[in-house]
């Protein structure tokens, strides 16, 4: 069939800001929706909140919206743009909830837009527990047991009925929110009133735990013309009852026979045509019993969802891309494959390498949060890896993790752990699992015990064992070599080759050799042994791949075919984790992009299967490697191109820049020596001292007593952090002698190799933020962004606004005027962005990182200047004169930045902010006016601000005064205010009535029953910054739990009552990203 | 694990290319030749093996881990290993899967069949892609590398062999005689889910070997007959596309793979080699009649010319990668065929209908 004609208008939804659950995939299927649909002459209409994305570029939809997804502000854009259809199944549950929703407020029908991709009755069919169960019955598939609750008690009396453990799965929610397995009562009772909270209808299914079955998933693909192909499957190395988002994930299957395979092909069929999802991808989980291989259909998602981008990038197969041209009517065999441009993609991909994923957690983030893994997802992003044998696929992915380790190696606690520990580490399911196993298999525990106690397949466990085998193998090699002669033998020369074939990195050669990672490199080369890079493409060699898209093995054939054209190599972030997230996969891109317009090829490295950086067809070649300096330097040896560009990966590529620069790369763009000096504490502040720019007074300490001196010298409160870290991990904010020794003590662990930095730190300063270009002889200023939340809140989770709103136009140019200087003395080309404090109209800088950072897609979305694609030009020799690049620093509109926390999936967190980030993604609030550019900032961050009601405030004995004003205007707009005792009588000796309400120590009903009867509207709570379980934290964790929106920061509350002050007086509308650049160029 | 403590094995192909990697099955001193071919599918390595089409060839596996699920002898699709010789990328020693009862080594020993581990099998693949099924031999234990090299390129070639006759039944055979059809098959080294899936439909089968006569075909006074896949070079089984030029129009007749190319011949069309063959569990499939798309699952070398078929003869299906015929149907006569493999086993199930069809065709006849 031939594409619809009848449609000329589509509107896609994104997902929103990156969350646990739902990350940077949606900007890849997004971006690939939009850039298909408008291939095929579609006017597209976008509709997403995260300014980082790729998808949220002008260039990407003919308007684009970046406005709060909620259905209530989607549907005023459907009343301006009137769309003929809207695409929901290529944003994530967020746009197929707000698909549903839009259905349900009757604007689909009053517009008369088509649902394209799937209808809302298939989205229901496939989304509420209940009518799946009866489809599958239907069609003579088996369910786990399982029935509907809607409240604690049914909950209870249909565990009973069905038996412990039962896995609890609220209906409507993303990424497994609120659900969890209950092996008792009580956790069960727990659960479930959680779980009610969370879904959207305020339903839980309890569902016999098929605990411990083996998990896959199949990738399914349907046309109108009702073919139906299976893209790829997909085989969990961890068992049923761990979130597969948070399981390390293998492709293609890899246990079950052909017969078995087909069963689970033939049901996939089944059930997509039972749901009746028309077209598009779609995501069926099943769990099979390890001990009769009984099948139970678990799940379907009834759209393109984190394992179709993995399944795309597994495969060279582009789901996204396909399920956006089948929406429009294609069918499959109408399409051609893009990697094979002579076959149709109405086929089957078989792929002939393994591809393991990965998850990267942020427990180290969270001391508090249980790195206990269960049916709710926990991780932050993830990482994947193509080898031609499972170990080298493995190591290849843990080496990508950047956690640390080079392969399957052991870190610490775990190399040293004691049987005990082990074979209890092995049984509770956790995020270090697989190096427990490792450590069970050095303690002779059999294979046969391991998978039993973890309920992992043999087949896995085996291959582990395959590993600490030959690495004892090695070693034994090792200690026979007494003299570098003794390297030289035919023996040596095989162990290396068989090391490689089996994803030993040299770094992990040269520990295990008592070499450097550069002799067992040379070794290598001497023998001959270099890796090979071998192509993806969807096909197993059957036909001839176009698309260069490439893995290294150690084989026979090296299929990479050198062009001589003028290439560069860029290099990506690798996995999302907190503090490197979709901002540098957006730089990473643009500089592609930018790249491609002077005519360079483009080399892409990266290894995080959600970007769109590792598209397929984002660069001219992508390489899908870990972005180490032996990977990096294997493709840059084999590519030769003109150089790397580092900046844009965020702190990845910096890391080993030195080493790749020693390698013989040459770096493009600010020099590793600039680097050193900006990242160089005393480096750096010689820099201030010449270019005489204020810091907070610093120093540095190498023991507790040292840092007791220095921060005497200072003067209390400090800023203390260890030197070796990055990202604020473990940075805290110390108020006296006491803390400090306590952090010293507790926190760290100081010694003269890891000294510690104590700055001053400046109470109640202003932080701001400015992202700056340089040629190396001009600067100019991307843009000066002023943080909500004062100093000590992470950059990276404070609220931005730009332009800045508060400072005087001297401390504007004096920050502009710091910013150029030191640009220029740094010798930047490309990006700089410079973090500054000011306070009583002093600037003080606090830290300058020469390379692309958080807010460049920001900065970029709400200027209209593409820094990052600007950089590029830079890096590669053109200059800002040349490019025409003129400031933007006065803009007609406000735009607001929000940073959005993953504390709903992490319940032993404590929602504050402070040195350490801790948010996963970001929003944008746009509009001509700061209350409401930072109301729908919240808003699109899920925090809708009250327009009315009861307002509980409870801060901190310090913040008192600064709450008055606050409270007070509150009062003006009509809220009632509720404090505790303290609170309410500060309060009311400043004039502002208070009702008393009861802590939650002082007896019910407390300000926590208030919490859970939804008698509060708002909460405003400063911590007290004592740490624990304080009431404090209870309060807290209430809110977020029982979704009231709260404050936690004086600035923060001061912001939020000017945007109720503006919403109240205003009305919220919606302008698009292009309108809104026209007026600045006009 | 130590690397070099297995036995060494070879494989010699006939533009030169000889690659050394590690002997699993039949290790001792063993020698095979024949066409070396890829197969791409992910699964099914035992009802590939046992698939007595693959008589007369080595068969390669294009994904690198083989034998992870061990065997189970439920899947053969013959009375054994049917292969040459086997290649893989890498042999799995420990198979995990609750139906298992050996593993592929110990299956290959059975049957004394040698398999090569340990190499590029990629490398390989791209070469067959670029220049066409070769000739090879397979060695492992002592073997001569000059020797294997030169006997790579002497050996016959598959289009001079006569293979059918070595893996067909050698005496009438019946399964179910209560069935509420007669379906005699001429069997050219059946695949056994052919017979499952006619079997399913209730139907009693009578293998008879494939150069039984049509006039003793018809003597068994068939509902319909049907013709099996097999081995080869469709054009030397002569005697097979004699018997069927008597039984086209006497007797509903269908055929699959080498059953279809031979119903071709016998309708007087041509046949041709493939460069490198069909074999995989992933090919599209048009069917014109539905205008549906179907995966199948293909293992052949050879294909029909649509160029030479007669008039009254239509193309109802063709494979949407390259082109060729997959289906054919006489437009007055009750017969029709099909290329691919709609019993499956191993791969997609999308075309059992072909089964149901071929019954309307008896139903109707």
């Amino acid at each position: 069939m031939p594409k619809r004609e009848d449609i000329q208008k589509i509107m896609v939804i994104g997902s929103g800001p990156i969350v646990i659950g739902q990350a940077a995939e949606f900007d890849y299927s997004g971006s690939q929706a939009c850039k298909a649909l408008r291939e095929e002459g579609y006017k597209v209409v976008l509709v997403n909140s995260n300014p980082a994305t790729i998808m949220t570029d002008p260039e990407m939809a003919d308007r684009t919206y970046i406005e709060p997804l909620t259905a209530e502000i989607v549907a005023k854009i459907v009343e301006i743009e009137t769309p003929d259809a809207i695409l929901p199944t290529l944003g994530g549950q967020t746009a197929l909830n707000i698909a549903v929703q839009l259905g349900e407020m009757g604007v689909l029908e009053k517009y008369g837009i088509e649902l394209i991709g799937a209808k809302l009755e298939a989205i229901k069919k496939a989304e509420d527990r209940e009518l799946f169960k009866k489809c599958m019955k239907k069609i003579g598939i088996d369910v786990p047991k399982s029935d509907i609750a809607e409240n604690v008690e049914e909950a209870l009396s249909i565990a009973e009925e069905i038996g412990y453990p039962v896995v609890v799965r609220p209906a409507f929610t993303l990424g497994g929110t609120g659900g969890g397995i209950a092996y008792n009562r009580e956790e069960l009772k727990e659960i479930t009133s959680h779980g009610l909270e969370m879904s959207m209808i305020n339903q839980v299914l309890i569902e016999e735990g098929v605990i411990g079955w083996k998990e896959f998933e199949l990738e399914v693909m349907r046309d109108l013309a009702d073919n139906v192909v299976i893209i790829c499957s997909i085989e969990n190395f961890d068992p049923m009852g761990i979130h597969t988002g948070d399981s390390i994930t293998v492709a293609p299957a890899q246990t079950l026979s052909d017969v078995e395979y087909q069963l689970l092909r033939d049901y996939s069929i089944s059930i997509i045509r039972e749901i009746g999802v028309e077209t598009g991808g779609s995501n069926i989980q099943f769990a099979v019993n390890p001990e009769n291989g009984r099948v139970v259909a678990i799940e379907m998602n009834p759209r393109v969802s984190r394992s179709s981008a993995l399944a795309s990038k597994a495969t060279g197969f582009p789901i996204a891309k396909i399920a956006a041209k089948l929406a429009v009517g294609y069918t499959l065999d109408e399409i051609p494959n893009d990697i094979t441009k002579e076959t149709p993609a109405s086929f089957e991909p078989t792929i002939d390498y393994v591809v393991v994923k990965i998850p990267r957690f942020a427990f180290d983030k969270f001391p508090a949060a249980k790195s206990i893994l269960g049916s709710q997802m926990k991780s932050v992003g993830e990482v994947m890896a193509i080898g031609r044998t499972f170990e080298e696929a493995l190591q290849k992915a843990l080496r990508s993790l950047e956690i640390g380790i080079y392969g399957l190696e052991l870190k610490k606690n775990i190399a040293s752990a004691n049987i005990d520990i082990v074979r209890f580490m092995l049984r509770t399911p956790n995020a270090d699992r697989i190096f427990y196993i490792k450590r069970a298999i050095e303690l002779g525990i059999s294979v046969d015990e391991i998978s039993k106690l973890t309920c992992i397949d043999k087949w896995f466990i085996d291959k582990i064992k395959n590993l600490v085998d030959f690495e004892n193998y090695l070693k034994k090699l090792a200690n026979n070599i007494n003299n570098i002669s003794d390297l030289d033998s035919e023996e040596i020369r095989s162990a290396l080759i068989k090391a490689k074939k089996l994803g030993f990195s040299d770094l992990q050669l040269s520990k295990i050799f008592g070499l450097s990672e550069s002799e067992i490199r040379s070794l290598r080369k001497k023998f001959g042994i270099s890796a090979v890079f071998k192509m993806v493409d969807t096909c197993a060699a059957e036909f001839e791949a176009k698309t260069p898209y490439y893995y290294s093995t150690y084989e026979d054939e090296n299929e990479v075919k050198k062009s001589e054209n003028r290439k560069i190599m860029i290099l990506g972030g690798g996995p999302n984790r907190i503090g490197q997230g979709i901002e540098f996969d957006y730089c990473c891109c643009h500089a592609v992009f930018s790249l491609k317009e002077d005519g360079y090829e483009t080399i892409m490295v990266n290894n995080n299967p959600e970007t769109v950086s590792t598209d397929y067809d984002t660069s001219d070649k992508l390489y899908f490697e870990p972005i180490t300096s032996e990977d990096v330097l294997n493709i840059y040896e084999n590519e030769m191109p003109e150089g790397a560009i580092v900046q844009f990966g965020g702190q990845t590529p910096l890391n080993i820049a030195k080493k790749l620069e020693e390698g013989g790369v040459k770096i493009l763009g600010t020099s590793v020596d600039s680097i050193d000096i900006a990242e160089d504490r005393e480096r750096f502040s010689e820099l201030c001292r010449k270019l005489n720019i204020p810091q907070p007074e610093n120093g540095i300490a190498y023991s507790v007593d040292e840092a007791i001196e220095v921060a005497r010298k200072i003067g209390y409160p400090v800023l203390v952090r260890p030197s070796y870290v990055l990202g604020g991990r473990a940075m805290e904010i110390v108020y006296d002698e006491q803390a400090l020794i306590r952090y010293m003590e507790e926190a760290i662990d100081v010694s003269p190799e890891k000294p510690v930095l104590i700055d001053k730190f400046l109470e109640d300063a202003i932080e701001v933020e400015v992202d700056a270009l340089c040629d190396g002889e001009e600067v100019i200023i991307g843009g000066i962004m002023e943080h909500i939340e004062e100093a000590g809140v992470h950059s990276g989770d404070s609220a931005c606004v730009l332009p800045p709103q508060s400072l005087s136009k001297e401390v504007i140019e004096k920050i502009i005027d710091y910013t150029r200087k030191m640009a220029l003395e740094l010798k930047v080309v490309g990006l700089i962005n410079i973090q500054y404090a000011v306070k009583d109209n002093t600037v003080y800088v606090l830290e300058a990182n020469p390379r692309a950072s958080r807010t460049v897609p920001f900065v970029s979305k709400a200027t209209g200047l593409p820094l990052a694609k600007i950089a590029a030009k830079l890096m590669c020799g053109k200059k800002l004169r040349d490019l025409g690049v003129k400031e933007r620093l006065k803009l007609k509109h406000i735009a607001v930045k929000e940073a959005v926390f993953p504390f709903i999936k992490l319940p032993e967190v404590d929602p504050t902010l402070g040195p350490e980030m801790k948010s996963t993604g970001e929003v944008m609030g746009i509009d001509y006016d700061f209350g409401l550019a930072y109301y729908k900032a919240q808003l699109a961050a899920g925090m809708k601000l009250p327009e009315k009601g009861t307002v509980f405030i409870s801060v901190k004995k310090s913040d008192r005064e600064k709450i008055v004003e606050v409270a007070k205007k509150l009062k003006e707009l009509g809220f009632k205010i509720l404090a505790t005792n303290g609170t309410a009588k500060f309060l009311k000796e400043h004039g502002i009535e208070a009702e008393v309400i009861n802590k939650i120590s002082q007896g019910r009903p407390n300000v926590l029953d208030a919490i859970i009867n939804k008698k509060i509207d708002l909460i405003i709570n400063t911590p007290s910054g004592k740490g624990g379980k304080t009431e404090g934290y209870m309060i807290r964790r209430a809110a977020v739990d029982y979704g009231i929106p709260y404050i936690t920061t004086i600035s923060g509350a001061r912001a939020a009552v000017m945007g109720i002050e503006a919403i109240k007086r205003g009305k919220l509308s919606v302008k698009s990203i292009q309108d809104y650049h026209k007026e600045l160029t006009n | 694990m130590k690397g070099d403590s297995m036995e060494k094995a070879a494989l010699a192909i006939e533009d030169g290319t000889f690659v050394e990697g590690y002997a699993f099955g039949n290790e001792d001193d063993s020698w095979v030749e024949g066409e070396l071919v890829f197969n791409t599918a992910m699964t099914g390595y035992v009802e590939a093996l046992t698939d007595p089409s693959y008589a007369g060839q080595i068969l390669m596996m294009t994904y690198p881990l083989i034998g992870n699920y061990g065997v189970c002898k439920d899947d053969f699709e013959s009375d054994g290993v049917k292969v040459e010789g086997f290649v893989v990328k890498e042999l799995c020693k420990n198979p995990s899967n609750w139906r298992s009862q050996m593993s592929v080594d110990e299956l290959l020993k059975e049957y004394g069949v040698p398999g090569i581990e340990g190499i590029d099998t990629r490398a390989l693949t791209r070469k067959i892609r670029i220049y066409g099924a070769m000739k090879a031999v397979l060695a492992t234990g002592d073997y001569d590398r000059e020797k294997m090299l030169k006997r790579a390129v002497e050996q016959p070639s598959i289009t001079e062999l006569d293979l059918v006759g070595k893996v067909c039944v050698k005496e009438p055979v019946t399964i179910n005689e209560e069935g509420k059809y007669e379906v005699v098959i001429i069997d050219c080294g059946i695949k056994m889910s052919i017979a499952k899936q006619l079997l399913k439909r209730n139907v009693s089968v009578t293998l008879v070997p494939y150069n039984y006569s049509a006039e003793k075909i018809l003597e068994l006074d068939p509902d319909g007959v049907f013709v099996s896949n097999g081995p080869g070079d469709p054009s030397r089984v002569k005697d097979t596309i004699a018997c069927l030029k008597k039984l086209i129009g006497r007797v509903p007749l269908a055929g699959i793979c080498l059953g279809h190319q031979l119903i071709s011949l016998a309708l007087d069309a041509k046949t041709f080699k493939l460069k490198f063959g069909h074999r995989g569990a992933n090919q599209p499939v048009k069917d014109f009649e539905t205008g549906r798309v179907f995966i199948s699952s293909q293992n052949h070398g050879f294909a029909v010319d649509e160029k030479t078929l007669p008039k009254n003869v239509e193309v109802t299906q063709i494979n949407l990668n390259d082109g060729t015929v997959e289906g054919l149907k006489h437009k007055e006569l009750p017969l029709f065929s099909v290329q691919y493999h709609p019993e499956a086993s191993p791969g997609p199930h999308d075309t059992y209908f072909f089964f149901d069809r071929f019954l309307e065709m008896i139903k109707t006849f």
